[in-house]
């Protein structure tokens, strides 16, 4: 499969041929990292450059994604939801079918490969939720790489799950402790940790977020969703799809979705932010909603902050989308008015969560559920022939923990 | 003359090393801080750095990241923070002073406004750790207008190209990170430094400041021979953290201060 996108316009014309060579999205993007991390950051996008010119990258690559992963991820017409909501055509993009239960292994797969052909003796992450987390400790143990993941305290808390698959896995865990004990902490601290490690360290950041050559690189890695489904849904329906939707943390699920469509201006797409308990609430994670442009861990983009620049804390149901940034491509979407971007509240993700259960027999992870909740929505409204499609990017079981004390039933 | 000139200028006429102090605006809270801050020339700070509080420090060390969160917790905010800088003007107009930090709340607060600011704070030069030259432009162009200089770092992993880049558009001095790491950490190894300080010589005439992982009198001592500068922080920054608790005094800064300096006098 071609993993590049189709040049069928001129370069400065297309939405989808950025960033510049300095990683700038519009004003947004960019490197802010310490001077130290620099020499090392620019070897990262040499290194990127080559082997996104390499067929054999690719095929290693397109092996894995198939043999280990289980790609192509399957295009489903959910007629049961489709018909309870009485509009649409909803398809899902079964993301959550992947190895390790979500698309984060994805770019893992594409870092790790990178990783090795630098020489790289040792990888670290960050994570939240502790899917991108699993998701390294895998490709790592595939690879026998040492990988540290730093997770912040009070995710480690509330992942447990997850905290133990790692551990299985090889990884060691390192609990963050400074700030909240976040995601955003347990960023900061791979960063420092990065610092300090140089010389024989990756960090394969989990996230279209972070210095350049990351936010293009995770979303060229990611991209393998929306090739997927520009082959999937012309072989089932002969057309182009009319509206995509995904739901948005960092963002890499939904520029994958998204940027092979780019430049088809007649394909809608909705990105799906977590609305906490309501963007005037102040407790939530909804960056461009509910933030404003700045500089934090390595780029420029919208962010959670108050008025002096300090970055606020970001509240989501779903951990893996309680993150006070957003790639800065999203942010340059956001400007341009090519993607739509809302959000939805935890009760609204909690209800689509059970009615895609019960509905579909399919027990989603709370951050799609978040995207199934706009589904819900406008599905209603469209026409029976206007092909709808959803990224499922994640499975539950992480979840259900969360779910039966937010129902209140104890297991 | 920029003070900062006129400082290093002053030092190579005396024969000797500067001391360069670090400490955040605001910790533990804004009224120590403006003591703390105007005991350090007397103390023998020869240059002081005053960090700008934020709340992701990414490249500092547990003892900064604290201070910065004292700071915070304080109420310290980015115009308190000038004027804290500005109180050292009413007593002293040699020693120079360098607003160190990270850009968000510099972008935040609007690049040309705070730069005009820190002017009129007798500010005299700028570290953006989280700002390379790549991305320094708009800063760069204020801070020149205002005759304030761009405090660029050098770090063990820069290659000669990448020093280039870095030196193009270099004022005041260059700050050397003396370990690959945050701030605090591991100690500097002088034999290490001196074969990079060398190299680094032979491309620039601009003076050099070392700093990370000097914390003693005798860390200092050893970097005399090496520097024009030294630079000491989380150190100080954790006895500064003590007076909070009571566990110390602001006595203890500056004898502390005054320690470090005589090591270079001596």
């Amino acid at each position: 499969m071609n993993m590049k996108p189709e040049k069928h316009l001129h370069a400065l014309d297309s939405l989808s041929h950025q960033p510049d060579d300095r990683g700038h999205f519009g004003q947004y993007g960019g490197r802010y990292v310490p001077e130290t991390l620099m020499p090392l950051i620019l070897d990262v996008e040499k290194s990127y450059r080559q082997v996104r010119e390499d067929p054999a990258f690719w095929d290693a690559f397109h092996t894995l994604a198939r043999d280990y992963v289980g790609r192509p991820s399957p295009l489903y017409h959910a007629t049961s939801l489709s018909d309870h909501l009485g509009g649409a055509k909803i398809y899902f993009k079964r993301d959550e079918l992947n190895h390790t239960g979500a698309h984060k292994i994805n770019n893992c797969l594409g870092q790790i490969l990178l990783a090795r052909h630098m020489g790289k003796k040792r990888i670290i992450a960050e994570t939240g939720a502790g899917q991108h987390g699993v998701a390294t400790a895998t490709v790592c143990a595939l690879f026998d790489m040492p990988c540290t993941v730093f997770m912040g305290a009070t995710d480690i808390e509330r992942q447990k799950p997850n905290v133990f698959r790692m551990k299985l896995l090889g990884a060691d865990v390192r609990a963050v402790t400074s700030g909240t004990g976040t995601l955003k902490d347990a960023m900061n601290e791979a960063l420092r940790e990065w610092v300090a490690r140089v010389e024989d360290t990756f960090y394969i950041i989990g996230t279209a977020a972070g210095p350049h050559p990351y936010p293009a690189m995770v979303r060229d890695f990611q991209s393998v969703i929306g090739q997927e489904l520009r082959t999937q849904i012309t072989e089932r329906e002969g057309r182009l799809p009319d509206t995509l939707v995904a739901c948005i943390g960092g963002g890499s699920n939904a520029i994958g979705l998204f940027h092979p469509f780019l430049d088809d201006d007649a394909v809608r797409m909705i990105g799906v932010e977590a609305g906490g308990h309501g963007v005037e609430s102040g407790a939530h994670a909804a960056s461009l909603s509910g933030g404003k442009p700045g500089v934090l861990h390595g780029n420029l983009t919208y962010l959670l902050q108050d008025d002096d620049g300090q970055i606020a804390e970001a509240h989501s149901i779903s951990a893996g989308l309680d993150y006070p940034g957003i790639g800065p491509e999203h942010a340059w979407l956001y400007d341009q008015k090519r993607v739509s971007y809302v959000s939805v509240t935890d009760d609204e993700a909690m209800e689509a969560f059970q009615l895609c259960a019960r509905r579909e027999g399919i027990i989603p992870a709370l951050e799609p559920a978040h995207a199934l909740a706009h589904v819900m929505k406008i599905a209603p409204d469209l026409a029976r022939d206007h092909l709808l499609v959803m990224n499922m990017c994640g499975r539950g079981d992480k979840d259900i923990f969360t779910v039966a004390d937010r129902l209140g039933v104890d297991i | 003359m920029s003070r900062i000139k006129a400082r290093f200028d002053a030092l190579k006429a005396q024969g000797r090393k500067g001391l360069v102090t670090f400490m955040t605006a605001g910790d533990p809270d804004y009224d120590t801080a403006e003591k703390i801050l105007n005991s350090l020339p007397a103390s023998g700070a020869d240059f002081i750095e005053i960090g700008m509080p934020f709340s992701d420090p990414m490249a500092d060390g547990p003892a900064i990241q604290l201070s910065s969160r004292r700071a915070l917790d304080a109420g310290m905010t980015m115009d308190q923070t000038l004027s804290l800088a500005a109180s050292l003007r009413v007593t002293d107009t040699k020693t120079p002073l360098i607003l160190m930090g990270y850009y968000n709340p510099i972008y935040i607060y609007g690049t040309s406004r705070f730069v005009e600011k820190a002017r009129e704070s007798g500010a005299d030069g700028l570290i953006i750790v989280d700002l390379p030259p790549e991305e320094d432009e708009a800063l760069r162009i204020e801070a020149s207008k205002a005759q304030i200089d761009i405090i660029r770092l050098v770090t063990p992993t820069t290659t000669p190209d990448r020093l280039e880049v870095i030196l193009d558009g270099a004022s005041g001095f260059l700050y050397y990170v003396a370990v690959t790491g945050v701030t605090g950490t591991s100690s500097a190894d002088p034999a290490i430094l001196a074969t990079a300080l060398d190299d680094l010589r032979a491309r620039t005439s601009l003076p050099v400041a070392v700093g990370f992982g000097i914390r003693t009198p005798q860390n200092v001592a050893a970097m005399k021979p090496l520097a024009d500068a030294v630079v000491v922080g989380s150190a100080l920054v954790e006895t500064i953290g003590r007076i909070k608790n009571g566990d110390a005094a602001i006595g203890d800064v500056t004898s502390q201060v005054r320690a470090l300096a005589d090591a270079l006098a001596a």
